[in-house]
């Protein structure tokens, strides 16, 4: 029962960012990145904000959680022996694999809740933020899954030691 | 989603301007890293993707290593590098400066490199231990938030032989004022659990206390070290029950600060991890269970809001209480829930429904019953993993009466299926239960199903067929019908078949077409002749389709076939159809030879009875294994510890599937000891044939499992109670709740999936004394284990022994009486239980000849009835010879009573023998006299009145059990009365007939290559570190007498003899922790024997 990697990739399939919990040989990532990637963006038809048609990078960053996810498919994937949880934000996507025995609804939800954080400390977070403060969208990751477990979700608390250390920064 | 207000759309500036957004930290958008992001966002080309990241790879190099870069630029450089790293390209020239970063920068820079280092180096990387260092400085910092990052890091990856060093600053940290602090000290703890568990069993306590810390947040991390703990030993923690109760019933209760609340549910993920907990203790215990009902049914109660994540909490609460000791409302509730579940449009709920449900059959079936359209319905979903987790589900309650349709399902969905995965999986399913319930299913197994399936599929497919089942005539039906299909399979277009099922259907005509009189061979052996000229026949399944011409052929009409084939190969490159090709040609014209190498008809049977020609160790292979392995090859391991070691050494398996182990034969027997071999090959011509026997002996258990599976219900046609229990079924099904509507005919059809399920509920339906469910009768199954002793029939065989014993006695005691008058006669048989009546024969003679030796053979053991009033202190010790006196003896057991006369035993230990003292006391105020029958030449003794006689036995060892029992019969006459006869017996561990060998490393190394029977196990060492092994060997030298050879590094070689003069070698090994095993001896059990003990005598340790 342990999450084996959180990942974002966006619509075209780049990786925007990875954290492996389990250890996979750096050669074998972009391979296994990809694979998933196709596992989960080949069963979704595009997902439109409403009023807009395009929302590549090149149009106004969208605000990851300005859409109600739709939900037409089933968010869980069989990956080989274990499954992949993916959910949807703008063009980006969050994918998590886990072990079978996972409860993959909680996973799901644990998902929304780091992207509700991200929300709160970029103040309407969109997939720039994330690109451009990789470091610390790590370190709240790290915050909340250590070792494939979820060990915080307060979202004060997840925060805390990055928001002390901006004041360091500032101060 | 209740608080995600949907918003208006939020342009940022756009990318080029230089003109950040007030108070956020989107800074970097100018920065290098934004450009590298941009330059790649933009490419379109992998290519393009390489050329740009080596580019950048290269000035960060260029960076890194000068003396000007400060701290902050060292900084944005990491990050660059680690978002080169996440794209796949290696930049390990960072490392040593991500460590650097750590322990110079300051605040926002440090924690990068903390980060940076979490990131690159894995566990084992030895740059980590220059961390140690950094870690150990920042933990005893005076700011908070170094300490904190020093604990983070130490949380997600730390050298395992460093924990001491920061051990007792971390311990420290348990008790900070800050929760924050505390709670990281846990999980750094946590961490240490998990990758060296013995270094941190003295802070239990300390564990015990987090959980108990007035913060919630502490006491959450700890939960994680107790999820842990609780899954490796739950009754440790049974105690606790009631306090994680207690948390729950809180949490729950909302007593948690609002904070913690998600979408207004409380900590949700922590009532999960409780859950989790509860259904670990409450697990067969049901005292543990009726504490926690309350709050279960609590939670199912709360948990009534339409939010994903509670329905993640009532997934996880009927997991729970489908998994504690059971309490019928609560099951309602959970059924209900489940219902919900699967009814539900939202697909992620109907998969947690489906999942819920697959878990929750294999308690109770007749759950599956319930929402059967629901399911059957889900079988048709447009979602993949909707329908695949149905067919999970549908294996599970797969029976006889429904497999036909199941299995339909499962090949359907096979058919259109791309991905080798899930093909092998469900075939692998599909062929379980094909196994189980036999039908032509096999066939489209096999053609679907094609060369990805798993090599073991066709293997005990082919066991099966010649195995056979209970009644020779349906074995004879299922052969007759394989030959049959796979005739006509060939006589169409067998180019389309895979390989393997090549393979099955050459065996199976090599060894069954005969069955069918009136095929002509010729035809059989055309056919396989067209196999071997189509142009993809590999050459493995060229060597099938020989060895099956080889059993065809029988002279005549055939030779012409025969010649041509055995002519084109015998000139083959490949070796192994060369060999084959020279036996074709040899053995079809010598038919004598032929009938003696290739026996007809359960040739996997004779093989096994024949099985004194047989070397199932391939002993004769040792000289080359030793050649071998002197000329530097690498020592041979079984499978399992191969995989043991592969299972360590991957963790996320991202090797293609589907790559299965040639099944080439000779490969197989030289180098595949142990490996469940061909089955195929069973008449085989080479050295074959040793496995078989080898593996029919040992499969022999598994093999009733089948058969008993393998009913007649599920071959023959369904008998007319399965029939009148699917028509009582019918109004069930228009009952279902989840009906709506007219059926569907064909749905309805498919309902008959449930009508093994529903016979069961219908059991119930119909007042039959069962309305226990399912998961009730599991645990009986338990008790009426232990009753099927093996050894049944022995004590007939005791009996008649005992007769031919005391006919023996009478003869001598007759013999005697002319010389002397007796009035009693106390004849002593000591004998032993064995199945082998023969044998026993023998062994009594033995008695007779060279008392006081005696032959202890294995047996059952009866206890000694043991009467609380007999006298326990018989000083009887006194009347041992003086020889015997000296030795230390173990305590005198009391044997059995008759009348005025007392049986008591005792045994000591000698060097070179084990001698068995019996006492017979005499009590009684009347003289005896007695004859002990198996002395011929010892003169008849008085014995008198309140005497004590002792009689001596020296005990060797026939065949090695764990325990050796000895039995006997007393039998005497009184003056006037009726002679009186009873039994007792004596039972003694294997390990007092264990002497130390001593022999040198040469010799130990010349004799293990010469002992043929072996085994091996993993066992708990004693101690760690690098005494550990010494420590080990040592206890197994104080317990058991062996004798230790010699420890090199890792491995140590210890040596025994059972008594007299059975050698025993043990070679271990640490490995991963623990102590790898391996015994060899010429007597066959001795080793698993000793193995035993071994185990014992380090758990008693």
């Amino acid at each position: 029962m342990m999450i084996k990697f959180v990942l974002m990739v966006n619509r075209q399939g780049q990786t925007r960012l990875s954290r492996y919990y389990q250890p996979v040989e750096l050669s074998r990532r972009a391979a296994l990145e990809a694979d998933v990637v196709r596992c989960c963006l080949s069963r979704r038809k595009e997902q439109v904000p409403e009023g807009h048609t395009s929302c590549g990078s090149a149009a106004a960053p969208l605000r990851l959680l300005s859409l109600r996810p739709l939900c037409p498919q089933c968010s869980f994937v069989e990956y080989r022996d274990f499954k992949l949880v993916y959910r949807q934000y703008a063009a980006l996507y969050i994918v998590v694999g886990v072990t079978d025995a996972e409860n993959e609804l909680s996973i799901y939800e644990l998902v929304h809740n780091f992207v509700e954080v991200l929300d709160k400390y970029f103040s309407r977070v969109s997939e720039l933020d994330i690109m451009f403060n990789l470091d610390k969208v790590h370190i709240i990751l790290d915050e909340m899954i250590q070792n494939g477990h979820i060990v915080e979700t307060n979202k004060t608390r997840v925060l805390a030691p990055l928001t002390a250390l901006d004041k360091m920064a500032d101060g | 989603m209740s608080d995600v207000v949907e918003k208006t759309l939020t342009a940022l500036p756009s990318l080029l301007s230089l003109d950040p957004q007030p108070g956020s930290a989107k800074l970097s958008s100018t920065s290098k890293l934004g450009n590298l992001i941009r330059g790649i966002t933009e490419l379109t080309s992998k290519h393009e993707e390489e050329k740009l990241i080596q580019h950048e790879l290269a000035s960060i190099k260029d960076q890194v290593s000068s003396p000007n870069t400060s701290m902050r630029q060292m900084k944005e450089l990491m990050v660059r590098a680690i978002y080169c790293e996440s794209l796949g390209y290696e930049a390990s020239f960072t490392y040593i400066h991500a460590i650097k970063l750590a322990q110079q920068g300051t605040a926002l820079e440090k924690r990068v490199g903390y980060l940076a280092v979490s990131l690159f180096l894995n566990e084992s990387h030895e740059l980590l231990l220059l961390l140690v260092n950094t870690v150990l400085k920042d933990l005893q910092s005076t700011n908070l938030i170094e300490v904190c990052m020093a604990l983070t890091v130490v949380s997600q990856m730390f050298p395992k032989d460093m924990i001491p060093a920061i051990l007792p600053l971390v311990e420290e940290k348990l008790n900070h004022p800050k929760e924050i602090i505390r709670r990281k000290a846990v999980l750094a703890l946590y961490k240490f659990y998990l990758i060296a568990p013995n270094q941190v069993q003295h802070i239990h306590n300390k564990f015990r206390k987090a959980l108990c810390d007035k913060d919630p947040g502490v006491m959450t991390a700890s939960l994680h070290i107790y999820l842990q703990m609780i899954q490796e030993n739950p009754e440790g923690y049974k105690d606790l029950t009631a306090s994680f109760v207690t948390i729950l019933k809180q949490v729950v209760g909302g007593k948690l600060p609002m904070d913690f609340n998600y979408h207004s549910v409380p900590a949700p993920w922590l009532q999960i991890q409780l859950l989790r907990i509860l259904a670990l203790l409450g697990k067969n215990d049901q005292s543990a269970s009726a504490v926690m009902y309350e709050v279960l049914d609590e939670s199912l109660r709360r948990a009534e809001m339409n939010h994903n994540i509670t329905y993640a909490i009532l997934y996880e609460c009927v997991k729970c209480i489908y998994t504690i000791h059971p309490k019928s409302d609560l099951l309602e509730k959970a059924a209900k829930c489940i219902g919900n579940f699967v009814l539900s449009p939202k697909i992620n709920l109907k998969y947690l429904g489906l999942k819920a449900l697959t878990y929750v059959v294999q308690q109770d079936p007749r759950l599956a019953l319930q929402h059967q359209m629901t399911i059957i319905e889900c079988l048709d979903h447009s979602d993949l993993i909707i329908k695949r987790e149905t067919l999970e589900l549908l294996f599970r309650i797969t029976n006889a009466q429904n497999v036909v349709v199941i299995v339909e399902k499962m090949l359907e969905f096979l058919r259109v299926n791309t991905d080798d995965y899930t093909t092998i999986d469900l075939v692998g399913k599909v062929a379980e239960l094909a196994e189980k319930y036999p039908s032509d299913t096999m066939s489209t197994v096999f053609s679907v199903g094609g060369d990805m399936m798993q090599p073991d599929i066709p293997n005990s497919f082919l066991k099966l067929l010649s195995e056979g089942f209970d009644s020779v005539e349906e074995d004879r039906k299922l052969r007759l019908f394989a030959v049959d299909s796979y005739i006509t399979l060939l006589q169409k277009e067998p180019g389309k078949l895979p390989q393997r099922f090549l393979q099955v259907i050459s065996w199976v005509l090599g060894e069954y077409s005969h069955l069918k009189d009136e095929l002509e061979p010729t035809v059989v052996l055309k056919l396989l002749a067209k196999l071997l000229d189509m142009k993809h026949t590999s050459s493995e399944t060229k060597s099938w389709i020989l060895m099956a011409m080889t059993k065809l052929c029988e002279g005549g009409a055939e030779v012409s076939v025969v010649r041509e084939v055995s002519e084109t190969y015998s000139s083959s490159m490949d070796t192994v159809l060369r060999q084959r090709a020279h036996e074709l040609q040899y053995l079809s014209q010598d038919s004598e030879l032929r009938a003696k190498v290739l026996l007809r008809d359960n040739a996997v049977q004779t093989c096994c009875v024949a099985g004194s020609q047989v070397d199932s160790s391939l002993s004769f292979l040792d000289g080359f294994v030793s050649e071998a392995l002197a000329a530097g090859a690498a020592p041979y391991k079984p499978p399992h510890q191969r995989q043991e070691e592969l299972a360590q050494a991957k963790a996320l398996s991202l090797e293609p599937y589907g790559l299965s182990l040639p099944m080439s034969m000779s490969s197989c027997s030289i180098t595949d000891r142990q490996s469940p071999t061909l089955l195929s090959m069973s008449s085989g011509l080479s050295g074959d044939s040793a496995e078989i026997s080898h593996k029919g002996g040992s499969t022999s258990l598994k093999l009733d499992g089948v058969k008993r599976v393998w009913g007649r219900e599920g071959y023959l046609p369904q008998r007319a109670a399965v029939e009148e229990a699917a028509q009582v079924e019918v109004p069930c099904t228009l009952r279902s709740p989840s009906q709506q509507g007219d059926p569907d005919p064909e749905k309805q059809q498919l309902a008959s999936l449930f009508f093994g399920l529903s016979s069961q509920s219908s059991v119930c339906l119909m007042g039959k004394p069962e309305p226990t469910p399912h998961r009730f009768r599991r645990k009986a199954k338990g008790v009426t284990d232990p009753t099927s002793s093996s050894l049944i029939s022995t004590p007939s065989n005791v009996e008649k022994l005992l007769c031919n014993n005391l006919l023996d006695s009478n003869i001598a005691s007759e013999l005697a009486v002319s010389s002397a008058k007796q009035i009693t006669e106390l004849p002593q048989g000591l004998k032993t239980a064995s199945c082998d009546v023969e044998a026993e024969l023998t062994d009594i003679a033995d008695i007779k000849q060279n008392n006081p030796s005696l032959i202890v053979d294995n047996g059952i053991v009866a206890a000694a009835d043991e009467d609380p009033d007999r006298p326990k202190d018989l000083c009887l010790i006194s009347h041992l010879p003086a020889e015997l006196s000296e030795l230390c003896h173990s305590e005198i057991t009391p044997l059995c009573t008759i009348q005025s006369l007392v049986l008591s035993a005792c045994h000591l230990q000698k060097e070179d023998s084990l001698v068995l003292a019996v006492f017979i006391s005499n009590s009684s105020d009347s003289a005896l006299q007695h004859i002990v029958s198996c002395v011929s030449d010892s003169p008849a003794e008085d014995f008198r009145g309140h005497s004590v006689v002792v009689y001596q036995y020296s005990l060797t060892v026939k065949r090695p059990s764990i325990h050796v029992s000895i039995e006997g019969t007393v039998s005497f006459q009184l003056p006037g009365e009726a002679p009186q006869a009873a039994q007792f017996s004596y039972k003694l561990p294997l390990t007092i007939f264990i002497r130390p060998l001593t022999v040198s490393t040469e010799e130990y190394g010349t004799m293990w290559l010469s002992f043929s029977h072996d085994t091996k196990q993993n066992l708990t060492l004693i101690g760690d570190g690098q005494e550990a092994l010494t420590a080990t060997l040592n206890v197994l030298k104080q317990k058991l007498q062996l004798h230790v050879v010699e420890i090199i590094g890792q491995e140590g070689i210890l040596s025994c003899r059972l008594l007299q003069d059975q050698p025993c070698l043990m070679h271990c090994r640490v490995h991963a922790g623990t102590l790898a095993v391996w015994l060899r001896s010429p007597v066959p059990d001795l080793p698993d024997c000793l193995i035993y003990h071994c185990q014992r005598a380090l758990q008693e340790y």
